[in-house]
């Protein structure tokens, strides 16, 4: 049976990511200034962007959808890649580890996330989750003379790993049970053969709920977080702290509302505790941290609680919320970052927290900007991520789960400490030293857009939410 | 008695018969001149005896990786080979673009001196 050539206008976009990236690799070989690069994945953002907002439908028999869910994501991933790119060749240089590979990999890792978004199969999934893993572990390891970097790379691939191993676990389980690995087949053998109180069904969803847990960062399975966060290049950090996240988020909202949508009561049960503990342990530790890639560490797990509650809402309202927080979280994240990025100079880690004492003074713009990244994380309008916790919030409340809502308002008023501190450092200190940003035009337009998006969305919210309301219809 | 069998008993001893009898018989006809390299376990090269954290080139590393990545272009060729005037001109071009892929893979691992062992 010769097998017919499947319609590829839905997976354009992917495809023309593998062969930019591919291109990269090979020119990396010949091109001796690798900011070319850096460009050149830029000029392809471009043209993907483009590819994606045409390439609705499913393909491959079913395994691959791209609907509106899918592009949403994939446009934050685009966000996500743009950014990362704009700040790194400034960072490369200063740690002296320009080397081509390091865009080649951002652009497959980037594909292995679309590759995730748009997994209508689990096969699929696997395929894209191991795909952005190993790129990224590469990434974090990617200061080849740090012995923090080295662990960073070692501990995120063992748990990892780990993780992977858990998925393909839930999954032979899932396919022992159901006969098949197709999202909507599963969710149809379900409902049919009445396996709600089944309890290898309930093994199953544990790993599944475990297994995306590692790769959200949430508690407790968190553990590699800070440490990788902290080794790893400051780029791919804010890189790692966005993209895997939000693909895991992805994958999370897509096997459990579609796979999972009728035991919805008993996966519930799961992620309840799961989002409870991240808010509290993330807010916890992030209050006692010095470095301020560790705080940011702890707090980007703290922000995956808080986009849990909209998954265990799980009405549209709830996931429509989720896409809009993790939106808004891509731009105030990578911002801060950004600050982080421009406080290195050779020799000078800029990674303590007391480093940022008298930025006020000595850095007006800088600080100012690094106010309204923290303003916006901690919540406080008019900033956008006040926005973006008040709708999952009150999807969460709509939906009947009012207390968990009210422990988490209780836990993002502590991380209001931790967020406020470094703005008082940078008001109220008097500068220790003299210190000197590491500032490029890249970093500046990536912090121009960040902030611009910021205030942007946190004054006029109704445009991108009515985007994250319009592509979970097509869910 | 199912005696269908009686072909395989016969196999066994005979080949039980034939084993043992090489065996004996080269310990009468074989010449012998040990030396210490020879009496040693054969361990690809490696020293059997040693501390258990031993150390080896990371160069191994290398060499195992490019091992996987064609070892599993073998493991996609075969099957194909066998069925292809079955599956018709897409599968060629896909697995064409795997070729191609891999193929990019050399390049890089080439230019990037992979195969120099020095």
């Amino acid at each position: 049976m010769p097998i017919a050539m499947p319609n590829l206008i839905p997976v354009m976009p992917e495809l023309v990511m593998t062969g930019v990236a591919i291109i990269l690799l090979m020119a990396e070989l010949v091109i001796k200034r690798k900011e070319t690069l850096g460009f050149l994945s830029l000029i392809s953002v471009g043209l993907i962007s483009y590819l994606l907002l045409g390439s609705a439908g499913t393909t491959f028999g079913g395994m691959f959808v791209s609907d509106g869910y899918s592009t949403f994501f994939k446009l934050i991933f685009m966000a996500n890649l743009v950014l990362t790119v704009l700040i790194s060749p400034k960072y490369l240089q200063t740690m002296r580890i320009n080397f081509g590979e390091y865009y080649a990999l951002t652009l497959f890792a980037t594909l292995g996330m679309m590759l995730m978004a748009s997994a209508a199969d689990i096969i699929v999934l696997y395929l894209g989750l191991e795909l952005m893993a190993l790129s990224t572990y590469v990434l974090a390891g990617f200061i080849r003379y740090d012995m923090k970097s080295n662990e960073a790379a070692i501990k995120y691939l063992l748990l990892g790993a780990f993780a992977s191993a858990i998925l393909l676990y839930g999954t032979s389980l899932i396919y022992g049970l159901t006969g098949t690995t197709n999202l909507r087949d599963i969710a149809v053998y379900i409902t049919h053969n009445g396996l709600a109180k089944n309890p290898l069904l309930m093994v199953s969803m544990i790993f599944f709920a475990v297994a995306f847990s590692f790769k959200i960062a949430a508690v407790p399975f968190h553990m590699w977080a800070p440490d990788a966060y902290e080794g790893a290049p400051t780029p791919i950090t804010a890189f790692m702290s966005v993209g895997p996240k939000a693909a895991g988020f992805a994958v999370l909202g897509r096997v459990f509302l579609v796979a999972f949508g009728s035991v919805k009561t008993d996966w519930s049960v799961i992620l309840i505790p799961i989002a409870v503990l991240t808010m509290a342990i993330g807010n916890i530790l992030a209050l006692s941290q010095t470095n301020i890639k560790r705080m940011l560490a702890y707090s980007s797990i703290a922000h995956a609680g808080y986009m849990l509650l909209g998954i265990i809402a799980g009405t549209p309202a709830g996931i429509s919320s989720v896409l809009n927080y993790m939106f808004i979280y891509a731009f105030m994240n990578i911002g801060a970052f950004a600050i982080v990025i421009m406080l290195r100079t050779e020799g000078f880690a800029g990674e303590d927290i007391s480093d940022y004492e008298g930025l006020g003074k000595t850095h007006p713009t800088a600080a100012a900007l690094m106010l309204v990244f923290m303003f916006s994380l901690t919540g406080i309008p008019p900033m956008a991520g006040f926005m973006g916790k008040f709708y999952l919030f009150m999807s969460a409340i709509n939906a009947g789960y009012t207390w968990i809502v009210i422990v988490a308002v209780l836990f993002s008023a502590i991380s209001a400490y931790f967020y406020l501190r470094i703005v008082m450092l940078m008001y109220m200190k008097e500068p220790k030293e003299v210190i000197q940003l590491n500032t490029s035009p890249g970093i500046g337009l990536a912090l121009a857009v960040t902030v611009s998006a910021v205030i942007l969305i946190g004054i006029l919210p109704a445009k991108v939410l009515a985007l994250a309301q319009q592509a979970v219809t097509s869910f | 008695m199912p005696s269908e069998y009686l072909g395989v008993l016969i196999f066994l001893m005979v080949a039980t018969a034939f084993s043992i009898g090489a065996l004996v018989l080269g310990e009468f006809f074989r010449l012998r001149r040990p030396y210490a390299e020879k009496l040693m376990p054969y361990e690809s090269g490696n020293i059997p005896v040693g501390e258990p954290h031993m150390r080896f080139s990371v160069k191994f590393y290398i060499i195992a990786m490019l091992f996987v990545v064609f070892d599993v272009e073998a493991v996609f060729l075969y099957p194909w080979a066998v069925v292809f005037d079955k599956i018709g001109l897409y599968a060629f071009v896909e697995m064409v673009i795997f070729i191609v892929i891999l193929f990019v893979g050399y390049i890089y691992a080439w230019r990037k001196e992979a195969f120099v062992w020095d």
